[in-house]
């Protein structure tokens, strides 16, 4: 039996640090990984585990990140608790194989240190690996800082391995700015966070040999459709199931989640919608603006990016009159998927405020108080004029002119 | 007067960001002393990198590069070379990179003896992302993720080649950086692939914690497992053991390359030439 760590009530971790402790704490049967930056270390800090006798369960490192999450679908098939982590490349290289492991309906966890995807190389932050994979029928949770890495691994099997849902669970953090940035974490006992992740009973698990199964199998127009069509509502179905998890581990920690985290939205008339740690920026900015100018600034951070929290962002967006959605990869000839996604939600509205698309930081470019209350600004006069008085997406932080594009009407 | 390695350095890239005393320098100044000894002219070289500390190999070369992904140097490279097969190709990976993750494109690139020369730098280790095991990490050692020893069956990368159907199959280290220019000159030279297993140092991921954390001690480590393939030949198979031979292992010269005969194909399409039979591949006197 494996030797348990006695935590502090406060430790000192970084975002990937947080990781390697919720997976210590999970008892994980497999852990198939191969090292990318800036995920590295949330397998190196789960390998050291390993070695000074804090896991039972198996750590290989492999050949690629193909073979990684290949790796892991073997191994939740065969009926164990599973996860790994990567970023950018190795996601992309992994996204072949994050079909299967949704497609078969396997609880693994998946950590991903959010970076940016190659041409040109590139190790800093953004988000393109998460919106390469935001098609993949996984559960997808946002953590915008340290301790929410932390939170949000906990929950994440739990709410992968409801036996309503049995799906594989990715926890986003930035790369870097949460990865690798210490911040106090206050963990759970290795005792309570077990006792809250429960242990693992898994379903029609290869390794039951009195009732053999096959997974994966190939079927064509006959029923691939319903197939497809029943992972999706398995996906919808999370939503309750992630409310009643968060609600259960708001009992055991007394930290309080929703599948979308909204800041002081009740009477805002500008609402700044991000992903990951410009969350936090974005609410300090929001802040000063209330507190210098008088500006009614919200923000609204969707913690649960899949399965994609309509009622929630609608129900938090449509008192405002002018949102800025914030998109942290390149929108490849279109708007943003935040932006496409909000709109859509706000569509649905009685007042629909309007909608406008920032793209930033890509490649690990500093998005700066100065830069968010600038947006918080322009959306101010998009309300005053009751129309979007800019084009509908615009890049922030750039270097050399200025680039926008996609005309209103109006041709602005 | 010594020699001027400007020209074929991007000199504002310069200093590399290669650690202090790493063998990727040696490496990269071998390679410019052989282009520059055989006079290739850079705007006919094209070096394919991929990823890791090797990678860095297409940002520092003067010449027309490419940046890929981890592990695929040969499949972009042999794209670059059937497009423009009268052209220098070369590709710089690492041990991770050319045969854990990029393992495939190893062997292919090999068994169609495409003309590209592929040099892998091997120190043993995944040096980049701090100390996982690689494919030619040695049992025993030391790393990340294998905090209790490493167990691993490790590669001879050379044999791998050979086996694979390369036709030029040589080893050097960063010891003797003269023999790794020799060893370039003849490879490069050869018309089929050439793989070049070049054993280089990396005392900070893999010598920190291997009882060799400085240079010098990791050079040392690297000269007690070679051996020259003449005094290799003479040896017993006891005293092989944990030795790897030097010098060129492997020289075909006649087995076909694989762009010369994309050309007989293109031919055969065109109706120039009856189609390919397996007298083509039949052995040249």
């Amino acid at each position: 039996m494996a030797e348990k760590i006695d935590l502090q009530e406060i430790e000192v971790w970084d975002g990937n640090y947080a990781a390697a402790q919720a997976m210590r704490q999970a008892q994980i049967d497999v852990v198939a990984a191969y090292p990318i930056t800036p995920s590295t270390p949330i397998v190196e800090g789960y390998a050291s585990f390993m070695a000074d006798g804090y896991i039972d369960g198996e750590f290989v490192m492999v050949e690629s990140e193909h073979a990684a999450m290949s790796g892991c679908v073997g191994a939740a098939a065969a009926g164990g608790r599973v996860a790994t982590a990567t970023s950018s490349q190795g996601f992309a290289l992994m996204v072949e194989v994050l079909y299967q492991a949704s497609g078969m309906r396997l609880p693994i966890v998946l950590n991903v240190a959010n970076r940016a995807l190659a041409a040109p190389l590139n190790v800093r932050g953004d988000h393109s690996d998460m919106y390469l994979g935001r098609d993949s029928g996984w559960v997808q949770i946002d953590a915008f800082n340290a301790q929410e890495v932390y939170d949000m691994n906990l929950c994440a099997f739990r709410v992968g391995e409801h036996h309503d849902i049995r799906l594989p669970v990715m926890v986003h953090q930035d790369g870097f700015v949460t990865s690798h940035t210490a911040q106090n974490v206050c963990p759970l006992s290795d005792d309570n966070a077990y006792k809250f992740i429960g242990e693992y009973k898994p379903m029609d698990e290869l390794l039951d040999f009195s009732r053999p199964v096959t997974h994966g199998a190939q079927t064509e127009e006959d029923w691939h459709y319903e197939h497809k069509a029943r992972q999706h509502k398995a996906l919808m179905d999370a939503r309750p199931v992630i409310e009643s998890v968060f609600a259960e581990f708001e009992k055991v920690s007394g930290r309080k989640y929703k599948r979308v985290e909204s800041y002081m939205v009740e009477d805002a008339e500008v609402i700044i919608v991000a992903l990951g740690s410009t969350v936090e920026s974005a609410r300090l900015a929001a802040q000063q603006l209330r507190d210098e100018e008088g500006i009614k600034a919200g923000v609204v951070g969707p913690r649960v990016i899949r399965p994609f929290p309509f009622d929630a962002i609608r129900d938090a967006l449509e008192n405002c009159k002018a949102i800025g959605a914030m998109d942290r990869s390149c929108p490849g000839g279109a708007l943003g998927m935040l932006f496409n996604e909000v709109s859509a939600a706000v569509y649905a509205t009685a007042k629909r405020p309007l909608v406008t698309n920032y793209i930033y930081g890509l490649g690990g470019r500093d998005l700066a108080i100065v830069d968010i209350k600038a947006i918080f600004r322009e959306l101010k006069a998009n309300a005053d004029a009751g129309k979007i008085t800019t084009q509908i997406q615009q890049f922030i932080g750039l270097r050399g002119p200025k680039l926008g594009f996609f005309e209103t009407r109006e041709g602005k | 007067m010594a020699f001027n390695y400007d020209n074929y350095l991007r000199v504002d890239k310069m200093p590399t960001l290669w650690c202090w005393g790493c063998g990727d320098g040696v490496i990269l100044k071998s390679f410019i002393r052989a282009i520059d000894e055989l006079g290739y002219n850079k705007d006919d070289m094209c070096v394919v990198s991929g990823i890791g500390c090797s990678g860095r190999f297409s940002s520092y070369i003067d010449c027309n590069t490419v940046h890929t992904t981890h592990g695929r140097t040969i499949a972009f490279a042999t794209g670059i070379k059937l497009a423009n097969p009268d052209k220098k190709v070369f590709c710089i990976a690492g041990d991770g990179d050319a045969l854990a993750i990029g393992g495939n494109h190893t062997i292919h690139g090999c068994r169609r003896n495409i003309d590209l020369n592929f040099i892998l730098i091997n120190n043993f280790i995944y040096g980049l992302t701090n100390s996982q095991t690689s494919p030619t990490t040695p049992k025993g050692f030391w790393t990340v993720t294998m905090q209790k020893g490493n167990i691993d069956p490790t590669f001879d990368a050379c044999k791998l080649a050979i086996a694979a159907g390369a036709s030029f199959v040589g080893r050097e280290s960063v010891t003797d950086p003269k023999k790794i220019e020799k060893l370039f000159i003849k490879g490069f030279q050869h018309k089929g692939f050439s793989f070049f297993d070049i054993f280089s140092n990396c005392h900070i991921n893999l010598g920190r914690k291997n009882k060799m954390a400085n240079a010098m001690e990791n050079l040392d480590w690297i000269d007690s497992i070679i051996v020259s393939k003449t005094k290799f030949d003479k040896m017993s198979e006891e005293e092989r053991e944990g030795l790897f031979p030097t010098g060129v292992l492997h020289h075909d010269e006649n087995a076909p390359e694989y762009s010369d005969m994309y050309e007989q194909v293109r031919l055969a399409h065109q109706g120039k030439r009856k189609n390919i039979t397996a007298a083509d591949f039949a052995k040249k006197a």
